[in-house]
């Protein structure tokens, strides 16, 4: 199943034309600065936007295009908002029933006691709305749209309105979500490091338009997106367990022709994870250091590279088929020589597994 | 045979429920249309339902009579259909009681509409709830302290009002006379014995109701914070 949407909405200062298709099984996030037009393209698909016009089709059924507009309620999604809007006049466990019960019984797919528990919301489905914190409101708000078994999930910044502490848990639930249904997701947001641990695909707007889409693993590194021009600007790497290195406490991930290691002993083999590479992280060496206290360093050459400011660039390696940034001075930039074609070593001094 | 104070008592409860049902009907459309519509000139419709507020009762009590009385509109149609004309008639005193106590029914009610907001609305939409069913099982028990302090209002205010109804109901025994006329009647026939009860009632009555307001609103709004 896929969602196929093209969309333009007009606005005051401008116009808002994407085009996007959401598979089965993926996260598609929509990246952009505030103000951009995510959150208008995320209520077109739901309908709520009466000014969009173009075509939305989920599957083979059409919800909108020249001559035909599906009202929401018919719209088979699942839509968790930025506040979450949760029924104050419903408890938890009557918020969860709201969208289910208004579904036919053949479509639920996704059974209560699953959403409930894919959320971890037992211990609260008696409780009154208004006594749940930021980061439980917005786990309800999501199994209510889980509930409804739809054929596609929208996030629209669901972590705008959590805080700190909470916003690295309900991310895990969103992956866990991912990983337990075939639901095709969309993810808006305006926070890089979301998009980076969630998304397999990205679409980056700015001013209404689409700048850029592919892998989020692809557009992450390329220079001449603004990813490159943020003070985080990191690669991000899909790779699995190898290994385990049980007397240090830490894991052997696949990376490159060889491994890479991280401060994980507990990961277990073959799972599935996703490296995040800041670009300030990684400094460069023409030969082979042999006395570093850094454990990552891999052969590497140098693709291209961009200025970043007047004092800094930013450098895209490729290191035995994976890319990774590095973000060095102008001075040492010239001190090494670096141009395009040039074999060197990149130290890796810190990787985060996005778990 | 009922005592005239007792039948002019039934004769004002009655009006004041059929007013507060009817206004309740017609306002809480008229109220949801305010509260959401982006029309510039909304504004003038909110003037004129917010009319009565500041105008002498018996400024509204002539254009109704006027408008009530067998060459007036209203008046007209209801002969035209082999009524009667309306004005010193029940029916009368109900269509100016409507008008006389609308803002105290629209109010409340554009207000606790606007406080909601659309959010809750669009996510009832998105659980597949139609515009009826979330208007229905969403807004209403949302709204519910605006629909309370609406319906109070408007009773309230229907069994306080004087000018209006000396105006276009007059004073007909059993028909129109209502509780306040009564009392002005006492008290001009020096009758202070039959004032005091009826007016003690009276005061009683809207304390009573008032107090009922304002108290469930405050239980309301210390579940919803």
């Amino acid at each position: 199943m896929s969602l196929q949407v093209r969309l333009n909405i007009p606005r005051k200062d401008f116009a808002i034309n994407v085009s996007l298709t959401v598979t089965s099984g993926q996260i598609t996030s929509v990246f952009g600065p505030s103000g951009c037009g995510k959150t208008s393209v995320m209520r077109a698909i739901a309908g709520l936007e009466n000014s969009a016009t173009g075509h939305i089709q989920m599957a083979d059924e059409i919800w909108q295009n020249a001559d035909y507009f599906r009202p929401p309620h018919q719209r088979d999604i699942g839509y968790v908002f930025q506040d979450a809007s949760l029924f104050p006049h419903l408890n938890v466990y009557e918020n969860l029933q709201f969208g289910r019960r208004r579904q036919a019984k053949d479509n639920r797919r996704v059974s209560l006691e699953q959403a409930i528990e894919l959320l971890a919301l037992s211990p609260l489905l008696s409780r009154s709305v208004d006594k749940l914190s930021g980061g439980e409101k917005q786990r309800v708000a999501i199994a209510r749209a889980v509930a409804t078994s739809p054929s596609v999930l929208l996030f629209d910044e669901p972590l705008a309105a959590v805080d700190i502490q909470h916003k690295q848990e309900i991310l895990r639930y969103i992956q866990s979500l991912h990983q337990e249904l075939d639901i095709p997701m969309l993810y808006v947001s305006h926070a890089i490091e979301e998009v980076a641990r969630l998304s397999d695909n990205l679409v980056l707007m700015e001013k209404g338009q689409q700048l850029a889409s592919g892998k989020t693993v692809d557009l992450l590194s390329q220079l001449n997106l603004p990813f490159a021009r943020y003070e985080e600007a990191a690669s991000v790497i899909d790779t699995e367990v190898t290994g385990h290195e049980d007397d240090y406490g830490l894991s052997l991930l696949r990376f490159a022709e060889g491994h890479i290691r991280v401060t994980r002993g507990q990961l277990p083999l073959g799972h599935k994870v996703r490296l995040r590479i800041v670009a300030r992280d990684v400094s460069l060496t023409l030969t082979k250091p042999q006395d570093s206290s850094i454990l990552n360093i891999f052969p590497a050459v140098v693709e291209s590279m961009v200025s970043d400011g007047t004092a800094l660039k930013l450098v895209r390696l490729n290191a035995g088929g994976q890319i990774i940034l590095s973000r060095v001075t102008a001075k040492s930039a010239e001190k090494l020589a670096l141009k395009p074609g040039l074999h060197l070593y990149a130290q890796v001094k810190a990787v985060s597994p996005l778990i | 045979m009922m005592h005239p104070d007792l039948t002019a008592l039934l004769i004002t409860l009655k009006l004041a429920a059929i007013t507060t049902l009817i206004l309740l009907l017609i306002g809480t459309p008229l109220a949801w249309w305010l509260a959401r519509s982006q029309w510039r000139f909304k504004f003038l419709i909110e003037t004129v339902i917010a009319l009565p507020l500041v105008l002498p009762p018996t400024v509204l009590g002539f254009y109704l009579l006027i408008m009530l009385g067998p060459n007036g509109p209203i008046g007209g149609l209801s002969e035209a259909m082999g009524g009667r004309p309306l004005a010193f008639t029940f029916t009368g005193l109900v269509i100016g009681s409507v008008f006389y106590s609308l803002p105290f029914v629209v109010q409340p009610l554009q207000n606790v509409f606007t406080a909601i907001g659309d959010n809750v609305m669009e996510q009832a939409a998105t659980l597949r709830a139609s515009p009826l069913d979330r208007f229905f099982n969403v807004m209403v028990p949302i709204a519910r302290p605006g629909f309370l302090t609406a319906a109070v209002l408007g009773f309230a205010h229907t069994i306080g009002e004087f000018g209006v109804v000396l105006m276009i109901g007059g004073n007909i025994p059993g028909e129109t006379k209502v509780v306040s006329i009564a009392i002005y009647d006492h008290v001009e026939s020096l009758e202070y014995a039959h004032a005091h009860i009826l007016s003690g009632g009276l005061l009683l009555l809207s304390f009573l109701m008032l107090m009922a307001v304002y108290g469930l609103n405050r239980r309301f709004s210390v579940l919803r914070s």
